[in-house]
């Protein structure tokens, strides 16, 4: 099996505040790790730590992509490289058409890893059947991006990004949040689609519900900062039994 | 005992004075105009440049901005040159009506005046002048020192009168563009009749060379009838060291529909001042500005909007960029006459930041003296979102662009405002050049 992200011994640190205490964690290739935790376990500051979000500060560890060190790079750099961030609560840019903003990014991608950049109707293209396999309305990619759109149209859209950038390491923070049922599954069955040998996912989760529709290969229980338990799928099931409560405690 | 403290004059205006003593005999127009020059001259010198002490003027003091006065540019040989011809680019392919504006002077040679529409008529201000048939003094601005100069010293310019019902389906592009390569003073004035029900696109562009301090004092004036429509798009894009002040007078009629928008990205000191009075009922006016400053220029844009008949509408939106040291300003008051009721009156200014030095001064007021309206204001100043910026970012898209698609959304709304899909999208490019400009 071949390593896609390796963190080694995470610390990191936001306002003088100590979230991440020395995570380890390794996702292959072809692998779905699911990360559960209690509220302030730093499930949210992981992803945003991954992605390079601006504010954090990293005071230890070390994190490789590919080989690659993930964290000598730029938010933008590291997309390119094929990351993304499903983010939990998706931003409203009024002013930035939707389907502007897809054909921005996905060439901004293509252009830094040499590839060739699509035409405008190239791209309409692809995003239009992804659209369509989202139940997403056409007319929506001509709005500002999440501008008005309902918590589920604003979570298929992050899967639509998602499926158009075709990254190699999917993070999906609490994508379940502000979702009803049929607006889970449809995100669920979304993310199944990109399931791949070549491709990994950290799938953030409070709930275990969104693993009976995206099943995980691998459940780590995050808490203070650390990965305090691993194990398979029935793990999930365990946690929804009996809370958090002894992990807390154990990391206290 | 009252002392009227008098300031010292300064170089600028000593040298104005000197300029107005000699030029006075040799400007357009008869005994009457020269008159009303006279009276301009004296009117300004009363007052001297405006200063920080005087309220309209108080974020842009001339007194420190203007060091000296040009001399006036010389007629210019605009016939062979290139720069004259080249002019105006932004609207070009658009097939608008060039009138080409050099120096200072209406060039007939270089515009575009074949085909004239039916009841449309255009002649230079200096033709208009010497047949005693232009009335100088600007009666929205009032008492305004620039505009003062501006008739004391008016040399050239166009004059356009459409006749009533005729709708002008080819926008008129009054190009000025200043070309000498010696600092020189231009004063033009323009005016424009829009008879009833007459319909118009009128586009300027205002620019000239990056090396040459040359200074610009123009005016417009506009009686626009009732039921009349016009769009009226303003672009100063003039040289990195040029003195622009700009004076528009707008007399808008019943039920008429105005549509304001100025854009400006050039000149180190920029003031665009806007007197607009809705005279009839029903009048609906909208006026969008957007101001795109970097490096150490000044702009100010200061509207008065004067509600003088009952249910009319107006909104104003600005929205300022800027970057570096540059200074944005904007003042704009919106007045309600008494017996203007159902006035519906919106001012909204918004600033964006992008550098720890810019700044911004935003300053809404609203004068009602009728009490059955709807007026509102506000004004934001801020940077660019963070939080927008970074999930831009994790989407691949460097920072830079990123910045510069936040940016061309803030502007956006200003520019959509601008009905033509033509005009609308050679704003965008100029914005994308702008943009593209940063380093």
């Amino acid at each position: 099996m071949t390593v896609l992200l390796e963190i080694r011994g995470l610390k990191a640190e936001i306002d003088g505040r100590q979230i991440l205490n020395g995570l380890d964690l390794t996702v292959n290739k072809g692998e779905i790790h699911a990360i559960m935790g209690p509220n302030g376990a730093g499930k949210s500051t992981l992803s945003y730590v991954l992605s390079g979000k601006p504010g954090y500060e990293i005071t230890g560890g070390e994190v490789f992509f590919n080989g690659e060190d993930l964290l000598a790079m730029d938010p933008d750099e590291r997309a390119a490289k094929g990351l993304f961030l499903a983010f939990q609560y998706p931003l409203e840019i009024p002013g930035v058409a939707t389907l502007t903003f897809l054909r921005t990014a996905l060439n901004a991608q293509r252009k830094k890893r040499g590839e060739e950049e699509l035409s405008s109707p190239d791209v309409l293209k692809r995003v239009r059947e992804l659209a369509k396999q989202l139940s997403i309305d056409p007319e929506m990619l001509k709005r500002p991006l999440n501008v008005g759109f309902s918590g589920g149209e604003k979570k298929r859209n992050e899967t639509l990004q998602m499926a158009l950038l075709e990254p190699k390491l999917c993070v999906l923070d609490e994508t379940d949040s502000g979702l009803d049922i049929d607006a889970l599954r449809i995100v669920a069955d979304g993310v199944n689609r990109l399931r791949a040998n070549d491709r990994g996912m950290i799938v953030i989760t409070h709930y275990q519900r969104l693993l009976d529709y995206i099943v995980p290969d691998v459940v780590h229980v995050l808490s203070a900062g650390r990965i305090v338990k691993t194990g398979g799928k029935e793990l999930a099931l365990e946690l929804e039994a009996t809370g958090y409560a002894q992990y807390q405690s154990e990391a206290a | 005992m009252n002392a009227e403290i008098r300031p010292v004059k300064t170089a600028a205006e000593i040298g104005l004075t000197d300029l107005f003593a000699a030029a006075r005999k040799d400007l357009p127009g008869g005994s009457s105009t020269e008159a009303i020059r006279s009276d301009a001259f004296d009117r300004f010198a009363a007052q001297g440049l405006p200063h920080s002490r005087v309220e309209a003027w108080k974020y842009t003091d001339l007194r420190r901005l203007v060091r000296d006065a040009k001399p006036l540019a010389p007629r210019p040989e605009a016939i062979a040159n290139p720069a004259a011809r080249e002019a105006g680019a932004v609207f070009a392919g658009l097939g608008v009506r060039r009138l080409l504006i050099v120096d200072g002077a209406f060039i007939p040679e270089l515009s575009d005046l074949a085909g004239l529409e039916a009841g449309v008529r255009i002649r230079a201000t200096v033709g208009a002048l010497e047949a005693d048939e232009m009335v100088l003094p600007l009666e929205v601005a009032g008492t305004d020192p620039v505009a003062a100069l501006n008739t004391a010293f008016a040399c050239d310019g166009v004059v356009i009168t459409v006749a009533a019902n005729v709708v002008v389906e080819r926008p008129i592009h009054l190009v000025f563009v200043t070309t000498g390569a010696a600092p020189a003073a231009m004063f033009t004035r323009s005016r424009l009749e829009l008879c009833h029900r007459a319909s118009l696109t009128l586009v300027e562009t205002h620019e000239g060379p990056a090396q040459s301090d040359y200074q610009v004092n123009t005016a417009m004036q506009m009686d626009i009838g009732d039921k009349a429509n016009l769009d009226h798009i303003k672009i100063t894009s003039e040289g990195a060291a040029a003195l622009h002040l700009a004076t528009l007078e707008a007399s808008i009629g019943a039920g008429a529909n105005y549509r304001e928008f100025g854009f400006t990205t050039g000149g180190a000191v920029v003031r665009n001042q806007l007197f607009l009075r809705l005279a009839g009922e029903g009048t609906i006016v909208s006026v969008h500005q957007a101001s795109l400053l970097a490096g150490r220029q000044h702009a100010d844009t200061t509207l008065t909007v004067d509600h003088a008949a009952a249910g009319s509408q107006s909104r104003e939106v600005f929205k300022a960029v800027v970057d570096d040291e540059a200074r944005a300003v904007f003042q704009g008051r919106i007045t309600v006459q008494p017996g203007a009721q159902q006035t519906d009156a919106r001012m909204m200014a918004r600033a964006l930041l992008l550098s720890d030095e810019a700044v911004a001064n935003c300053k809404p007021e609203l004068e009602i003296f009728a009490d059955d309206v709807q007026c509102g204001h506000g004004t934001t100043t801020g940077a660019l979102d963070d939080q927008l910026k970074f999930y831009l970012m994790a989407r691949g898209i460097p920072e830079k662009e990123a910045e510069a698609l936040l940016i061309q959304a803030f502007v956006g709304e200003v520019i959509d405002a601008v009905a033509r899909e033509d005009l609308r999208d050679a704003l965008s490019r100029t914005m994308h050049d702008w943009l593209e400009g940063r380093e």
